[in-house]
């Protein structure tokens, strides 16, 4: 199997399909992970996750080894992995949209 | 070795302080001003705001004020509250602490209660001078973690670093508390695995079950829209970020709040409420949990945070071990460990978990944290309910 070789990302386990930015990465670098030429669409933050390879919708998202949640759209390797497209197999995830939107709309 | 206060209980402490605890809100105001004075002087806040009494807060008050790291506790009544304030005065008195009883309503109001206060106050704190002091060996220590402001470092770096420390303190026969069944949704396979014997493996899979239907009642996991922020996206992937705090040692127990294990090993405290959901969300925030840890005999918390968080806490040191290397790099002056290194590539998990491991033997030697430095205090106690642990949850105690 190809190995991760950019230390600007990191796989944390055999089998993992989402790559962790190291430090914060700009929309457009072009990467190599796994062997697969990839490149962001959006800026990835530290810590924040992204597809290297295509991920279709219903499949199961795999980090650390482990399942954490399931694919709610076809993921295009380089595309961020978040809220957006990924769900709790469990709970859903709470979040401020509501209260962003709120500001959005100049209140 | 630990230059520890000992206790007329027999029980060792790493700090030696005197607290002021409210029995319900009305006496809250008139606690704070009679600790106000003394807040850098070894004094803390703690109480209980509720007005009906609950098994649970006073199991809690009881723990909290016959702490290792209390030597005397006195206690504020407005006078009509539920609170049954002669038993948790019974209490403490029996373990040799000093204690004092004041109803705001029979001393006369808030003016005479608060002088009558302070005076017992600066008279309780020259008598906890003379406190003896004992030598204390790492498995006498107990140690809780907990994260809070976390993100998606938080998992990457601080929580397996501090797992790291456990494991280290494991070793040594220390006890060590990790919690939040709520935050470890999605790993209760693997962690029965873990467990000492398949029975106590059966009853970590149930206690995790039922803290997913505790939240699902209440329409969202324990994860919030900072998590979501920081990179988190589900409490599956948030729970094995938090998971990572437990290490890799063998899990000795369950345990509730308010039980403190009798040997060393690692236990996990189940914070969810048994029965059904009735107050709320498990824990309303994170000091509720540190308080629960306390409850249980932690001497220390190891706090990891991602995103930032300030707080300490009353009673026990809360060493704050930061996650994301932007946010050490922001709010250093908060923490005690920058465990981002092992991102930027400066420091390996080993490393950081034995600056942990160190820091800890040095903040139980009197060493303050930073939030101890910056006065952080937080303290908060909530209603709750629990059905006492069954013997398969503690095979140790067998």
């Amino acid at each position: 199997m190809a190995e991760n070789n950019d230390p600007r990302v990191l796989i944390l386990a055999p089998g993992d399909n989402v790559a962790i930015a190291k430090s914060d990465i700009p929309a457009g670098t072009a990467l190599t992970i796994m062997g697969q030429a990839v490149k962001l669409q959006k800026k990835e933050e530290v810590g924040h996750k992204f597809a290297f390879k295509a991920v279709k919708k219903g499949e199961t998202i795999v980090k650390y080894g482990a399942p954490i949640g399931i694919a709610t759209a076809d993921i295009a390797p380089g595309e961020s992995m978040h809220i957006h497209n990924v769900t709790s197999d469990y709970i859903p995830t709470y979040t401020l949209d509501e209260g962003h939107q709120f500001f959005k709309e100049g209140h | 070795m630990i230059n520890a206060y000992l206790r007329a209980d027999g029980r060792k402490g790493i700090r030696n302080t005197l607290v002021v605890a409210y029995l319900v809100e009305c006496a809250h105001h008139v606690s704070r001003e009679i600790y106000y004075p003394f807040r850098e002087s070894g004094v803390h806040l703690i109480g209980f705001p509720g007005c009906f009494p609950n098994v649970y807060s006073h199991k809690m008050m009881e723990r909290l004020c016959t702490h290792p790291n209390v030597g005397g506790a006195l206690l504020v009544s407005l006078g009509c509250e539920g609170f049954n304030k002669g038993k948790l005065q019974e209490t403490i008195r029996k373990s040799g602490r000093p204690v004092k009883l004041i109803e705001i309503q029979g001393t006369g109001g808030t003016r005479k209660t608060i002088a009558e206060g302070k005076t017992w106050i600066e008279q309780t704190l020259k008598q906890l001078e003379d406190t003896p002091r004992a030598p204390m060996n790492i498995d006498e220590l107990i140690v809780g973690t907990i994260c809070g402001g976390s993100d998606a470092t938080s998992g990457l770096t601080a929580n397996p670093a501090m797992g790291r420390a456990f494991d280290f303190l494991v070793e040594k026969d220390a006890t060590c508390i990790f919690e939040e069944t709520g935050e470890l949704i999605g790993m209760e396979h693997w962690m029965a695995k873990r467990a000492e014997n398949p029975v106590l493996g059966e009853e970590i899979v149930k206690t995790v079950a039922k803290a997913a239907k505790y939240y699902a009642t209440y329409g969202h996991a324990s994860i919030g829209p900072g998590n979501a922020d920081g990179g988190l996206t589900t409490i599956e992937e948030k729970s094995l970020g938090a998971y990572a705090k437990s290490g890799q040692s063998v899990i000795s127990g369950i345990i509730k709040p308010g039980d403190v294990p009798i040997k060393g090993g690692l236990y996990l405290l189940d914070v969810v409420p048994d029965g059904e959901p009735l107050f709320g969300f498990p824990n309303i925030s994170d000091n509720a949990e540190i308080a629960e840890l306390m409850a249980c005999g932690s001497h220390l918390s190891l706090f990891s945070t991602g995103r930032g968080s300030v707080v300490g806490s009353a009673i026990a040191p809360v060493i704050k071990v930061c996650a994301n290397p932007a946010t050490f790099k922001r709010m250093s002056d908060d923490m005690d460990v920058d465990a981002g290194r092992i991102l930027e590539g400066r420091a390996t998990l080993d490393e950081v978990g034995r600056e942990i491991y160190d820091l800890i033997l040095r903040v139980a030697n009197g060493e303050q944290t930073k939030s101890e430095e910056l006065g952080h205090q937080e303290f908060i106690l909530t209603y709750k309910s629990f059905e006492p642990i069954g013997p398969a949850c503690f095979p140790s105690a067998a």
